[in-house]
């Protein structure tokens, strides 16, 4: 019909610099505008009408979304394949959101047992406050997930290298496992990125993501976002389904079909939760993921060689990192990461008790270049030692089902030469023992 | 607005059609002239419902500025606008026949709309919404030398390509990096 080429589909990293913005008509602007505005003029009073009805797209508040925001929230979406996404204002109020949007009192989540601290505190306490219970089941019994399901579970929850331990989530089969139930996926993707995985090509229903992590990648803007793959047939689910009391009974689901779940979560969840994320952290975002490839390659090639350096090394006890062939996820992660299973992991030193944990905070205080800190995916490498700072809360017998000792120290590789890195790691190791011998 | 044709991006999102049946059914250069070119679209099974999805579409329509013709046998009047109980008794010319019936119904609505343009009424292009999917019709109508869209909807298409989908945070699958039309 006209001399237009085939229809293509740009790849990965086209789509990392262009999806979700195209020039707008009046500036060119090339770069993503930052629109630092909390509301919008409306067009008069009807348009303003159908937009509070949801019968019309546009912007009314901030708070429920933005120009620049929906940029990254476009251009994720693309990366991951999703129908569309959310951004909101960090990685937990992700998981809070898009688990509130679906979830009722009563309802119950099966959950692997090697999350984010934080997730775990999230999942077993706030959660419970709202009478959702959340059981979590170590991610390598099988057996034990079908057990855990009952008529009650609306969901099943994973991360797809679990932190920290680094074991690696078998998307496909839980996927499998979900679909059997008819229940949806919820997979936190925050570790791999888009880049080394896309858990809805594996199945998952919505994906997660501390934005703040290696999708911001530069350590300078917490947010999170929620994306659909806008496959799941929501309408058995009375909180997607039902009659909504706020919009006049609009049934999100019907109404939007596969991006019923997402206007629920942004038009209600957001709207009255207030997680939203600020458009300049959108737009630092946005900076981010436009060299999110690049960045990855470099991480995941450091984090290799720094952990064939720890796996040989005498001082060092245990390497949890799938893509070195001791670990025990090893075949899971060449499956689904065949680029490499993310860039933070964690190491054990020898030594039990007391003495290790002495020797745990000697090893950090030692370091010159990695930054002590409690954050992961940033273009610095970081260390901290997480049974005496993330995942301090958890009581031990969750401690110990995350696998979280206290000769544990985790590492996130940054983007510094790989050498250096292994000199400072090197000059540290040797002060632990110059330490010890005195 | 919304890109100027020419447009080269695929767009393959939530659709459940074969490749082969997408450049049949789904060009995007043809929705993007449609979109451009009509001015009145007669709605078969529009409902007087205000919360069903095709009422949105119908809302939206008309605000965007089209005339929206309610083709329902069981309304009057739908959004102020006359309805009819069949494409036959619209007694003027239309562009657009948006159908919002189960897929058995479609048959029917397009041997109407072919009458029609036998008739030298009009000829309208025939549009099947979201998981509105009869094939063997929409070849019929194709073969008679209809326009037709499968598996769309038309308020999700025209805020795709005039932007409001995107503000909504849904993956347009648009990607270009030629300035937006005025």
């Amino acid at each position: 019909m006209s001399d237009r080429p085939a229809p293509r589909k740009f790849g990965f990293e086209t789509r990392m610099v262009h999806a979700g913005h195209v020039p707008d008509a009046n500036t060119g602007a090339r770069a993503v505008p930052i629109y630092q505005t909390t509301s919008y003029v409306f067009d008069s009073p009807d348009y303003a009408a159908q937009l509070f009805e949801l019968k019309q797209y546009g912007n009314i508040y901030t708070r429920i979304s933005n120009p620049t925001t929906a940029v990254f929230e476009e251009r994720i979406a693309s990366l991951e394949g999703a129908t569309g996404a959310l951004a909101v204002s960090s990685g937990m109020a992700a998981q809070f959101i898009s688990l509130m949007t679906l979830l009722s009192p009563g309802d119950e989540v099966v959950a692997s047992s090697h999350l984010y601290g934080g997730t775990v505190t999230q999942l077993k306490q706030t959660f419970q406050k709202l009478s959702v219970k959340v059981t979590l089941v170590d991610p390598h019994d099988f057996a034990a997930w079908e057990r855990a399901i009952t008529p009650k579970t609306r969901a099943l929850y994973g991360e797809t290298i679990g932190n920290p331990r680094g074991s690696i989530f078998d998307l496909e089969k839980f996927a499998g496992l979900a679909g059997a139930h008819k229940i949806p996926l919820f997979i936190d993707n925050t570790f791999a990125t888009p880049y080394l995985c896309r858990p809805i090509e594996w199945g998952a229903t919505i994906v997660l993501h501390s934005a703040t992590k290696f999708i911001g990648g530069h350590g300078n803007a917490i947010a999170g976002v929620i994306l659909d793959s806008g496959n799941f047939d929501f309408s058995r689910f009375p909180s997607i389904a039902a009659p909504s009391p706020s919009y006049h009974n609009l049934r999100f689901f019907d109404t939007f079909g596969h991006y019923g779940f997402l206007m629920k979560a942004r038009a209600e969840t957001v709207r009255d939760v207030g997680a939203c994320v600020s458009p300049m952290n959108s737009f630092l975002l946005l900076q981010g993921l436009e060299t999110l490839s690049l960045r990855m390659e470099r991480h995941v090639g450091t984090a290799r060689q720094i952990a064939r350096y720890l796996s040989e090394h005498e001082q060092v006890a245990w390497v949890a990192y799938a893509g070195l062939p001791s670990h025990p996820d090893h075949a899971l992660a060449q499956k689904y990461l065949p680029k490499g299973p993310g860039a933070v992991f964690s190491f054990g030193l020898k030594g039990e008790g007391a003495q290790v944990r002495e020797d745990g905070k000697r090893f950090i205080e030692s370091l010159h270049l990695f930054s002590h800190l409690a954050n992961v995916g940033d273009v610095r490498s970081l260390v901290i030692h997480p049974a005496s700072t993330t995942h301090q809360q958890l009581t031990d017998e969750e401690l110990a089902a995350c696998g979280v000792g206290p000769e544990m120290i985790r590492l996130s590789v940054g983007l510094e030469n790989v050498e250096d890195l292994i000199w400072d790691l090197d000059q540290a190791f040797h002060a632990l023992s110059r330490s010890i011998r005195a | 607005m919304g890109s100027r044709p020419g447009l080269s991006c695929s767009v393959t999102l939530n659709t459940s059609l074969t490749p082969e049946q997408r450049a049949r059914f789904q060009d995007v250069d043809q929705i993007n002239h449609l979109l451009d070119s009509a001015k009145t679209v007669a709605m078969v099974g529009l409902s007087s419902d205000r919360q069903k999805a095709s009422f949105f579409v119908a809302g939206y329509l008309r605000d965007e500025g089209y005339r929206v013709v309610p083709v329902n046998p069981k309304a009057d009047t739908i959004l102020g606008e006359k309805a009819y109980p069949d494409v036959t008794s619209i007694p003027f010319p239309v562009d657009v026949v948006d159908i919002f019936r189960p897929p058995q119904d479609v048959d029917e609505i397009v041997n109407q709309v072919i009458a029609r343009k036998e008739k030298g009424i009009d000829s309208p292009a025939i549009w099947m919404q979201l998981r509105i999917i009869n094939l063997p019709a929409a070849e019929r109508a194709r073969a008679a030398g209809l326009t037709v869209i499968v598996d769309k909807c038309v308020k999700m298409e025209h805020g795709r390509y005039r932007g409001g989908l995107h503000f909504a945070g849904m993956n347009t699958e648009i990607i270009s990096a030629r300035k937006r039309k005025r």
